[in-house]
C-alpha cells in the first residue's frame, strides 16, 4: 500500500507542485508555514479538489480520476467533521455501511473500533457531548473503519489543548505505528511532526523545500522557516575550506570544512556575548547591536544586528552583568566547533 | 391581527353548528386538505433535489433556473392559472400530448387543483431548502464521501437529517401557501364543488350569496390552518 503522487493545483495567485511519496507503514509529515499549501495537498490526494497536472498511484493503481468515494482513503479532517446527528457508533460505523457491511456487523465492528481507542463508554454519546481530544480518536476511529489504503490527516492535534494534545499525541502514535498503509500527516508544528512522523516534508509556497528524517532536518535546516522551527541561526555562503563567506567582507569559520555553496548552521547557545572584543581563542568574533531582548525557557534570546543577523542565548546573570538594552553595541563570539557547514544542494 | 378579530366579531355564532354540518362545508374543507397535502408532497418530491442542485452544484444556468423558481412568488395566481392552461390545456403545449398519449386531462380535475397549488406554493418550499443547504456545511458531504458514501448515500444520510428542520419548515409554508391558493386553482381548475371547490374557492362563491356563510367558512379555515401550522411549528421548527 504505498503512495506514489505527485500533485499539482494551480489556483490564480498559488501553485502548488509536490511530489509525495510513502511506502506501507510509513508515516510522512508534511510541515509547513499555514497557506503553504499543505491542506490543498492533502484535498488533492483524497480527491476533493482535482489536479492540474501530475498523478496519484497507490498500489501501481492510478487514482487521480477516480471520485472520492472509490479512493478508499481515509481522512481526519482538522475539525473531526463528526456528522452531529450521528451517535459515536454510527459515526464510525458509516464507513462499513457504505460498504454495506450489514448493520448489525457494522456496529460490532464500529465497537471493537471504539474500544481500542479507549471510548467503549462513550459510543451512544453525540459529538457535541464529547471532548476534544474524545472526538479526535472518534475520527480516527472513523477514518480506520471505512479500511483505507492510505491514511491522510489534516492538522490532528490542532484543535486541542496542551494537556489533551500531549496525551492525544502519544495515543495517536501508537494507532499510526499499528496502521499498515502509509499514512500523510498535515501539521505546521514541529513537535507534532518530529514526534508523529517517520519522515518530514517541509513545505513552503507550494514548494518542497526539504525532505529527511527528524534528525537531519533539526540537525541541517535549508530554509529560514525550518532553522526557525528547529532554534537554529541558518546562514548560506561559500566556503573554501573551514572558512565560509556568509555576508559581503564576512566570514565565519566552521568546524567541517566544505567546498562551494553551504549552508552554515548554530545554536544560539552556542553565542557567547561580550561588552569588549574578546582575546585569545581562535573564535568567529564580530561587533554587534542589540535588537531585542526577550525570554527564552530559562534563558534570554537576544536578537542581534551586525555583518549577519543572528539570535544568541544567554543566561540572565550575563545580561545583567552586559547590562543588555536593545541599541546597546556588544561583540558576538562564535566558537568554530559549534558551528557546522553543509552543502546547499539537495542531495 | 384586525381583520381575524373582525371575522370573529361578525360570527353569526348561533347558526354556527348547523351551518357547519353543511356537507358542502365537510367536502369543501376535506378536498382543500388533502389537495394542499398532495401538492407539499409533489413539491417535496421536486423541490428538495431542485434545492439541492441550486445550492450545490455549478450547473450553468443556476441563477437563470433559481430566478425562474421564483416567479410564482411574484407572479399573480391568476395570471399562474392561464399559464398552466396555456400548457396543460386541453390544446395546450404538455396538455395535448398528455391527452393523446395518456388520455390525461389536468383542467378542472381534483389533480389540476393539486398542480395549480403546487405551482404557486413550491417556491416557498425551494427557497427555505435551499437556504438551509447552504447554511449546512458542505464538508459533512466530502467526509461522507472519503468514507465510501457516492452523492446520494450522502445527501440521504448526512445532508438529509442536517438539513430536515429546514426542510420542514418550508414544507410547513408550502403547505400553508397551498391550503390558501385561490386565483391559480379557480382559473385552471374550476369551481366544482366536490372535485375542485377548495375552501377559499367555497368562502369566494359563498360571498356573493350569503355572507353569513362566506364568514363561517373563513373561520373554519383560519382555525383548521392556526391549528395545524401551530402543531407542526412546535413538532419541528422549534426542537
Amino acid at each position: 500500500m504505498s503512495l506514489d503522487s505527485h500533485l499539482v493545483v494551480r489556483r490564480k495567485d498559488f501553485t502548488l507542485d509536490i511530489a509525495l511519496v510513502a511506502d506501507p507503514g510509513e508515516v510522512v509529515a508534511l510541515l509547513g508555514p499555514n497557506g503553504a499549501g499543505k491542506t490543498t495537498a492533502l484535498r488533492a490526494l483524497a480527491g476533493l479538489i482535482g489536479l492540474d497536472d501530475g498523478h496519484v498511484t497507490l498500489d501501481d493503481v492510478r487514482l487521480d480520476r477516480v471520485p472520492t468515494e472509490k479512493r478508499r482513503i481515509g481522512v481526519v479532517f482538522q475539525d473531526y467533521l463528526l456528522f452531529p446527528h450521528l451517535s459515536a457508533l454510527d459515526n464510525v460505523a458509516f464507513g462499513p455501511r457504505c460498504r454495506r457491511v450489514p448493520r448489525r456487523l457494522a456496529r460490532e465492528q464500529a465497537s471493537e473500533l471504539l474500544r481500542r481507542v479507549g471510548l467503549a463508554d462513550h459510543v451512544r454519546k453525540k459529538p457535541r457531548q464529547l471532548s476534544g481530544g474524545q472526538a479526535q480518536r472518534v475520527a480516527l476511529a472513523r477514518a480506520l473503519a471505512a479500511e483505507p489504503r492510505l491514511l491522510l490527516l489534516d492538522e490532528p492535534l490542532a484543535a486541542l489543548d496542551a494537556r489533551t494534545r500531549l496525551e492525544t499525541r502519544a495515543q495517536l502514535r501508537g494507532h499510526l505505528c499499528s496502521f499498515p498503509g502509509a499514512t500523510v500527516l498535515v501539521t505546521h508544528d514541529p513537535l507534532d511532526a518530529l514526534m508523529l512522523a517517520d519522515r518530514l516534508v517541509v513545505v513552503e509556497e507550494g514548494r518542497v523545500v526539504q525532505t529527511g528524517d527528524a534528525a537531519t532536518i533539526t540537525a541541517q535546516p535549508r530554509t529560514d522557516y525550518v532553522a526557525r522551527l528547529v532554534g537554529l541561526n541558518l546562514y548560506r555562503g561559500r566556503a573554501d575550506g573551514t572558512a565560509v563567506a556568509v555576508a559581503d567582507d564576512f566570514t565565519l569559520v566552521t568546524a567541517t570544512p566544505q567546498r562551494g555553496e553551504v549552508f552554515v548552521a548554530f545554536p544560539p547557545s552556542a553565542v557567547a556575548l561580550f561588552p569588549a572584543r574578546p582575546e585569545g581563542s581562535p573564535r568567529n568574533t564580530w561587533p554587534a547591536t542589540v535588537t531585542m531582548v526577550s525570554r527564552h525557557g530559562d534563558a534570554l534570546r537576544v536578537e542581534l544586528a551586525g555583518p549577519i543577523p543572528v539570535a544568541a542565548d544567554i543566561t540572565p546573570a550575563a545580561a545583567v552583568q552586559l547590562d543588555l538594552a536593545p541599541g546597546r553595541e556588544v561583540w558576538a563570539a562564535l566558537k568554530a566547533t559549534e558551528a557546522t557547514a553543509y552543502p546547499a544542494a539537495p542531495e | 391581527m384586525l381583520p381575524l378579530v373582525g371575522l370573529l366579531v361578525r360570527a353569526p355564532w348561533s347558526t354556527l353548528p348547523k351551518r357547519l354540518a353543511d356537507p358542502d362545508i365537510r367536502a369543501a374543507l376535506r378536498l382543500s386538505l388533502e389537495t394542499a397535502t398532495l401538492a407539499t408532497l409533489v413539491s417535496l418530491v421536486l423541490g428538495v433535489p431542485l434545492a439541492w442542485v441550486l445550492a450545490r452544484t455549478e450547473l450553468p444556468g443556476r441563477r437563470f433556473v433559481r430566478a425562474l423558481v421564483t416567479v410564482p412568488l411574484v407572479l399573480p395566481p391568476v395570471v399562474g392559472g392561464v399559464a398552466l392552461l396555456l400548457v396543460f390545456g386541453r390544446n395546450g403545449l404538455l396538455g395535448r400530448w398528455l391527452d393523446a398519449h395518456f388520455g390525461i386531462t389536468l383542467p378542472f380535475t381534483t389533480a389540476g387543483v393539486v398542480v395549480a397549488e403546487a405551482f404557486v406554493a413550491m417556491p416557498f418550499l425551494v427557497i427555505s431548502v435551499e437556504g438551509a443547504l447552504r447554511g449546512a456545511d458542505a464538508r459533512y458531504e466530502e467526509a461522507a464521501a472519503t468514507l465510501g458514501a457516492n452523492r446520494w448515500t450522502a445527501f440521504r444520510r448526512v445532508t438529509l437529517p442536517l438539513v430536515a428542520p429546514g426542510i420542514a419548515a418550508g414544507a410547513v409554508l408550502c403547505w400553508a401557501r397551498a391550503l390558501g391558493e385561490f386565483g391559480a386553482t379557480i382559473t385552471f381548475a374550476g369551481n366544482f364543488p366536490g372535485r375542485t371547490q377548495t375552501m377559499p374557492l367555497a368562502v369566494y362563491l359563498a360571498l356573493e350569496q350569503d355572507l353569513d356563510a362566506a364568514i363561517v367558512l373563513s373561520l373554519v379555515l383560519l382555525v383548521v390552518s392556526v391549528v395545524i401550522l401551530a402543531a407542526l411549528r412546535d413538532r419541528w421548527i422549534n426542537p
